[in-house]
């Protein structure tokens, strides 16, 4: 049996912590001269990307080095789809060549459970699957948070997502882990993109708040998450215009300064300036997206690590 | 094949919700029609007769499926003519009318005559075809309904295209209200369900699978109740998914509107939990519903506003449901397990007896005034035996389809048919075709 890290939603506060904690200690050796540590030696890390990524792609090649995978990218557009070959023939094929793990990000929901379905003895890693979850980011985003909230921890926390939640893997992904830790989650936006559903039982029994109007849901939060406003938007009704959007939902100092002064904002990027959030707050104080991007790396080991490890590496790593 | 000879079933249980019969009789059929219903033992002198003896087990009208894809012409891995016949025989349905989204679609009468060939050939249950609504399904030019009708149509339909637009649906209306044919509705608002692959609810939103909306189905079945009462043509409602879609009917019924309706056994008996784990075999359309919905179908079941049951048997070879989830191929096979279904929510007591064989049998019938589903005397002898204890788990083995995509495979069912007569030619026998059973067929044919 191999495991799988498919999503957020089923992980208990411990797993959680295991994976945040195994990170911690992979941060400082990005910080070295020499970024490489032997954990990892021998192992395959195939990422398999049916849609089109920057930074995760990078990320999860970068993290499979520093632990000294051979790591390999194939990057298919979601029309070779259209060229015959399916999905379990894909990664079956890829399995015949013998990967330890299988990095995959997919543009459609379920992909990486059907593949971790199909595969022996390959573990899969969810890179992100359509709209439904995008668990490395929302343990990056913890770590990021973990770093700020150094002393009083990530438990107990207000935090508050602003946006396109109806589309985003990154929220799905997030709002399962504040709920495994216990914190209070809002949802914000126009009811079109963030439907009263979601406080019915989208999430289980717990309880997720659903707000229509910015300002009351901003108040009070310990963390703000702007998620990203895509342009297909507007053509498919879900908004009128990103003009009407932003004017209603862009996340500013201003405000931010009067509902809630003390609060830190992450964006899981690419950002659209302007848009969902203001340079003021991008480039600002209060803004840990840098980190974001650092620490994407740092979890991505953890999960690499932990999933393609030996005994013996455990034991390296025990008495090392 | 007991053709010449006349046959005595005995000893059974006979129920039939149109003569509203519910008791021991046994029943003669004789020049392949229902000769004679009598009290037990009646018959029993009849020695030029085969004698099946139906002891513990019901004698009903064969059931009668309004909603059945043959994928022939044009798909024949999926499906042909003669499996998918077979498998309605084996499962207890003597006639099933088969939808017209072939390749071609079934808009002219060569395409009805062929299906029909095929039908006699297979020797299996009755196929009665219908025809499009629209030339090629696309909407947009009438097809020749006298001439379909002509041909052997006994109803009209777009199938999964529905008809978009209103002004076409309209004279469709009123041509068939000519023939006195129903059109048969797939009610779907395509702008509303806009490519979506499940139930939209908290769940879809859990999963990021696009939802479907119930009110894209409620929407359509809105404006063809106004068009039916408009043209006062006649409109039936395909597999109708939604508690509000049932309120609707309801009320047009009230109204005195010609309108029928049929429900699927898997919108009854699943809910949209089951695709938690993006199971395509659990994919269709409309997709499986919350039980709000459920519990409104079910009162529709109970209090007659739905008519008929249908399977909407819809073949699909494994390898288009071996895909992501919302590129997996939708629909399941019915024709083997709608009737075990429908006995199990009778045997449950969500519906009686009577109305169990009223929504297979006469339900279907008289939504689309066929003459078949019911035992009355001088009727096509169409009837099945069907043994109600015996209980079996669906394997793909038992699946006479060529296709094996059904949810049901490894559940147990109670209710097997034994007999099934087709105009009182014995296509079943004990559980098996006859046309398989090389030695009946030998001592037959002598």
């Amino acid at each position: 049996m191999v495991d799988h890290l498919l999503g957020i939603q089923g992980l208990s506060k411990s797993e959680i912590y295991r994976y945040l904690d195994t990170a911690h200690s992979f941060v400082e050796v990005s910080e070295r001269d020499i970024k490489k540590v032997p954990t990892l030696r021998g192992k395959t890390i195939v990422n398999i990307f049916f849609e089109p990524s920057t930074r995760t792609l990078a990320s999860f090649d970068i993290a499979g080095k520093r632990l000294s995978a051979d790591t390999i990218n194939v990057s298919i557009g979601s029309s070779s789809v259209k060229k015959g070959e399916t999905l379990l023939d894909t990664v079956r094929t890829l399995e015949a060549m013998k990967p330890d793990v299988l990095v995959m990000r997919h543009s459609e929901s379920g992909a990486p459970h059907f593949a971790a379905r199909c595969l022996a003895n390959t573990s899969v890693v969810n890179a992100g699957d359509g709209q439904h979850e995008h668990p490395t980011q929302a343990l990056l985003d913890l770590l990021t948070m973990r770093q700020h909230f150094k002393g009083r921890g990530i438990e107990g926390l207000k935090v508050g997502f602003v946006g396109d939640v109806r589309h985003s893997r990154v929220a799905r992904s997030s709002v399962w882990a504040h709920l495994a830790l216990g914190n209070e989650v809002r949802l914000i936006g126009p009811n079109t993109l963030v439907p009263e559903d979601f406080a019915r039982g989208t999430f289980g029994e717990e309880k997720v708040q659903v707000f229509d109007k910015l300002a009351p849901g901003l108040e009070g939060l310990d963390v703000v998450v702007a998620l990203r406003m895509q342009l297909e938007r507007q053509e498919e009704h879900f908004v009128p215009n990103l003009d009407e959007y932003s004017r209603e939902y862009c996340i500013s100092e201003r405000l931010l300064s009067k509902v809630a002064p003390n609060s830190i904002v992450i964006h899981p990027g690419p950002m659209n300036r302007g848009t969902e959030i203001t340079s003021d707050v991008a480039d600002g104080p209060r803004s840990l997206i840098r980190q974001q991007v650092t620490n994407g790396v740092a979890v991505r080991m953890a999960v690499l690590y932990l999933l393609a490890r030996t005994v013996e590496s455990v034991e390296e790593v025990a008495h090392g | 094949m007991a053709n010449g000879k006349p046959v005595v079933i005995h000893g059974g249980k006979v129920i039939d919700a149109a003569s509203d019969r519910d008791g021991d009789f046994d029943l003669l059929i004789e020049d392949g029609k229902v000769a004679a219903i009598e009290k037990p033992g009646v018959l029993k002198s009849k020695v030029e007769a085969d004698h099946i003896d139906a002891k513990g087990q019901w004698v009903m009208p064969g059931c009668v499926d309004l909603h059945v894809h043959l994928r022939e012409p044009g798909e024949e891995w999926k499906e042909t003519i003669q499996t998918g016949a077979e498998a309605a025989a084996l499962g207890g349905y003597t006639s099933i009318c088969c939808m017209p989204n072939t390749k071609p679609a079934n808009d002219s009468p060569e395409v009805t005559r062929f299906i029909l060939e095929k039908a006699k050939a297979a020797g299996a249950s009755r196929v009665l075809p219908i025809g499009a609504i629209s030339m090629e399904r696309k909407g947009q030019q009438l097809a020749p309904y006298h001439e379909l009708a002509k041909a052997g149509c006994v109803a009209f339909s777009d199938d999964g295209d529905p008809v978009a637009d209103a002004g076409l649906m309209r004279r469709a209306l009123e041509w068939c209200l000519m023939l006195g044919l129903p059109l048969s509705c797939h009610e779907e608002d395509r702008n509303l369900s806009c490519g979506g692959c499940m139930n939209e609810s908290p769940l879809s939103l859990r999963l990021g699978l696009k939802g479907f909306p119930g009110v894209a189905e409620d929407v359509m079945i809105a404006r063809d109740i106004e068009l039916a009462r408009y043209t006062k043509g006649k409109v039936h409602i395909c597999h109708v998914s939604t508690a509000r879609g049932v309120e609707l009917i309801r009320r047009a019924k009230n109204d005195g509107i010609n309108i029928t309706c049929e429900v699927a056994p898997h919108h009854l008996l699943l809910n949209e939990c089951c695709v938690e784990t993006y199971d395509t075999s659990f994919k269709m359309m409309p997709p499986l519903k919350g039980n709000e919905d459920i519990d409104g179908l079910i009162e529709g079941l109970k209090d007659g506003t739905i008519d008929a049951i249908a399977s909407d048997h819809a073949p699909h070879h494994a390898d288009s449901k071996l895909v992501e989830f919302s590129r997996a191929t939708v629909g399941i096979l019915g024709l083997q397990t709608s009737l075990p279904l429908l006995m199990e929510m009778s045997a449950q007591g969500i519906i009686s007896r009577t109305r169990m064989v009223d929504l297979l049998c006469s339900g279907p019938c008289r939504s689309f005034g066929l003459d078949y589903g019911t035992l009355k005397i001088g009727r096509d002898a169409d009837i099945i035996v069907v043994n109600p204890s015996h209980s079996w788990t669906l394997s793909s083995d038992e699946i006479r389809s060529k296709s094996k995509n059904s949810p049901f495979i490894g559940r147990t069912l109670t209710g097997q048919t034994v007999h099934t007569f087709v105009g009182g030619r014995h296509v079943v026998s004990g559980g098996r075709l006859a046309s398989e059973d090389g030695a009946s067929v030998a001592a037959n044919s002598k």
